[in-house]
């Protein structure tokens, strides 16, 4: 059997299968687009009120000092999960001595070597 | 005294250095030298040394002559009905044609059919030879240096049957019954389960954009399958040699292994060496083909991926693609699979199995089975040349096709999508995921690019998949 091809059907074959992956690719970020919005429709918004009732607050402690403004601006995290940029941010105001919210930080970003 | 002498004789006579004075001996001297280059680049150099050291050790085994850990002909006669001129084993003729022939009533028997006779005239023979004593050899040795043996007869008689991995495993040698694992397409599906255990689809399920950077390096695979045919090779053996391009050892061991068997151990040496590569081949072409204020683009922060977005995507993905090109079932399902265990949360020890136990144990029998199937007699062609050659441009044209559709993507835009991150769809997870961050950051050393570099990295995997389901669905009958 001779299974040489000609430069034609060579050229027709390529130009398909190129097509047939952005078309294969292109239906699957459909799907995953699809998936997403699904998925964050069913996310409680964070600004929704919670619909059970809350327990009544326990009463706060007295304050050691005047209460230090709200945070400013924005914080910006480079391949830092959140959970450890919480627990930086608050052993940096452990060691500083200063309450985490008298403090403003810039941006968190993971040193690789 | 002679005795010993005559022992010793027969020890080197038997010893495979004899074997480098033999016919076409030079060719294993220098596969061997092939194999120390290959262990040079890999141990010293550190050249995908995982497998590169694998295959460097299968290629000097098979290689040593006499060694016979793995038997070229025994292959062939799995893969076709074999001709009988390469069948001159008369263990694999036995198994192959139902017989019991020892070796002197095999050599006798294709003597006795070089001269004419039919096959009943050969057991009357037999017969009578073991009724009287005769001398088979001294019999053997007048048929074929007698005026009527013609070698041409040979050709002519009836093809053997295909042989079964069954047949293959009684008669084969160790690499012989390693190699099995290749031909049944089962290491390259036990990787894919690792890779998934290993891989973070994460990214690219927060910017699903980058799935389209994954589809367009798979540009070099369909160029250089154009470039094989236009280079003599057939559609299967171009599509095995495009697919190269793809930048995944398994994909293309597994596609090779299913549509040009004869080119696995080129093939797989030059996808792994270009793999380990990709540091040097990238960069230039992502200079070139980007300026530097656009090299320099920051991206913005992915959005944050939920668990269930995670353990929903495999599922989803390996329905969708197997139902969409079936022949990428083995590849697309392995892959999702392991990446299933890993996303769970409840299969963490058979996660850590697939990322750790598994994946080296396969590829350890991977790389030292493709490394036995550079045989001289098949390695030393100019195809492989050809091969090498095709293999790189496959290399180069996958990082162009990415990275013009990632400047297209930053035109789109308006200049948030950073190009370089195009360079890293052509899989060879993570290295090209690192190249365009360390490109990144030498136009801008505040970018930091590699997350969403991994993205169309992964994007990659799935691509290349794709590309090859594609092509064995149409070569593969």
């Amino acid at each position: 059997m001779d299974l040489k091809m000609n430069l034609g059907d060579a050229a027709i074959d390529a130009v398909m299968g190129y097509a047939i992956v952005f078309l294969g690719i292109a239906l699957l970020v459909l799907v995953v687009v699809l998936m997403g919005r699904i998925m964050s429709r069913k996310k409680p918004s964070p600004a929704a009120p919670a619909a059970v009732p809350q327990p009544a607050p326990a009463p706060a402690p007295a304050p050691v000092g005047p209460a230090a403004p709200g945070v400013a601006g924005e914080l910006k995290l480079y391949d830092t999960p959140d959970r450890d940029a919480a627990m930086i941010m608050a052993i940096v105001a452990d060691e500083l001595k200063i309450p985490l919210n008298e403090l403003r930080f810039i941006s968190i970003r993971e040193v690789k070597k | 005294m002679n005795n010993i002498l005559e022992t010793l004789k027969k020890l080197w006579l038997e010893s495979g250095f004899m074997g480098f004075f033999e016919s076409g001996g030079w060719k294993s001297l220098l596969m061997i030298a092939v194999a120390l280059v290959l262990l040079y680049l890999g141990i010293k150099k550190k050249f995908e040394p995982l497998l590169l050291v694998g295959i460097a050790f299968g290629t000097l085994l098979t290689n040593l002559p006499g060694a016979g850990l793995y038997h070229m002909s025994l292959w062939d006669a799995y893969v076709y009905e074999c001709p009988y001129d390469v069948t001159y084993d008369y263990a694999l003729y036995n198994t192959a044609a139902g017989h019991a022939y020892t070796q002197e009533e095999y050599y006798y028997y294709v003597a006795a059919r070089g001269c004419g006779y039919t096959d009943g005239q050969i057991e009357e023979y037999f017969e009578n030879q073991a009724r009287t004593g005769r001398d088979i050899t001294a019999d053997f040795q007048t048929l074929a240096t007698s005026a009527d043996f013609d070698p041409a007869v040979l050709s002519d008689m009836e093809v053997i049957e295909k042989l079964t991995f069954t047949d293959i495993a009684h008669i084969g040698g160790l690499l012989d019954i390693l190699y099995i694992g290749v031909k049944a397409g089962i290491y390259p599906c036990l990787i894919f389960i690792g890779v998934g255990a290993m891989t973070d689809f994460g990214p690219l399920i927060a910017n699903p954009k980058s799935f389209f950077l994954g589809a367009a390096a798979q540009f070099g695979v369909f160029f250089a399958f154009f470039g094989a045919v236009l280079l003599g090779f057939d559609g299967n053996q171009a599509a095995s040699i495009g697919i190269i391009g793809g930048a995944d050892g398994p994909t293309a061991i597994l596609t090779c292994m299913l549509l040009a068997p004869a080119l696995l151990g080129p093939i797989a040496i030059a996808a792994y060496s270009y793999m380990a590569l990709i540091p040097m081949i990238q960069p230039p072409i992502m200079r070139a083909l980007t300026t530097e204020k656009e090299r320099s683009v920051k991206m913005e922060q992915l959005r944050e991926v939920s668990k269930t977005e995670k353990i929903v995507f495999p599922i989803l993905v390996a329905g969708f693609v197997i139902l969409l090109l079936p022949s990428t079932a083995p590849l697309i399902g392995c892959l999702m699979f392991g990446n299933l265990l890993r996303e769970t949360g409840v299969t963490e020890r058979l996660s850590d199995v697939a990322q750790n136990a598994l994946m080296n144990i396969v590829t350890l029998f991977l790389g030292i089975s493709v490394g036995a199937t550079t045989v001289a007699a098949r390695f030393l062609t100019l195809n492989t040349l050809k091969i090498v050659l095709l293999g790189l441009i496959a290399f180069c044209f996958s990082t162009v096709g990415g990275l013009l559709v990632g400047k297209l993507m930053y035109k789109l835009s308006g200049g948030k999508i950073n190009p370089l991150i195009g360079a890293a769809g052509v899989s060879a997870v993570p290295m090209a995921a690192r190249v365009a961050q360390v490109e990144g950051q030498k136009a801008n050393p505040s970018n930091f690019l590699l997350m969403h570099a991994m993205g169309p990295n992964v994007a990659g995997v799935i691509g290349s998949a794709i590309a090859a389901g594609f092509l064995i669905k149409v070569f593969g009958a």
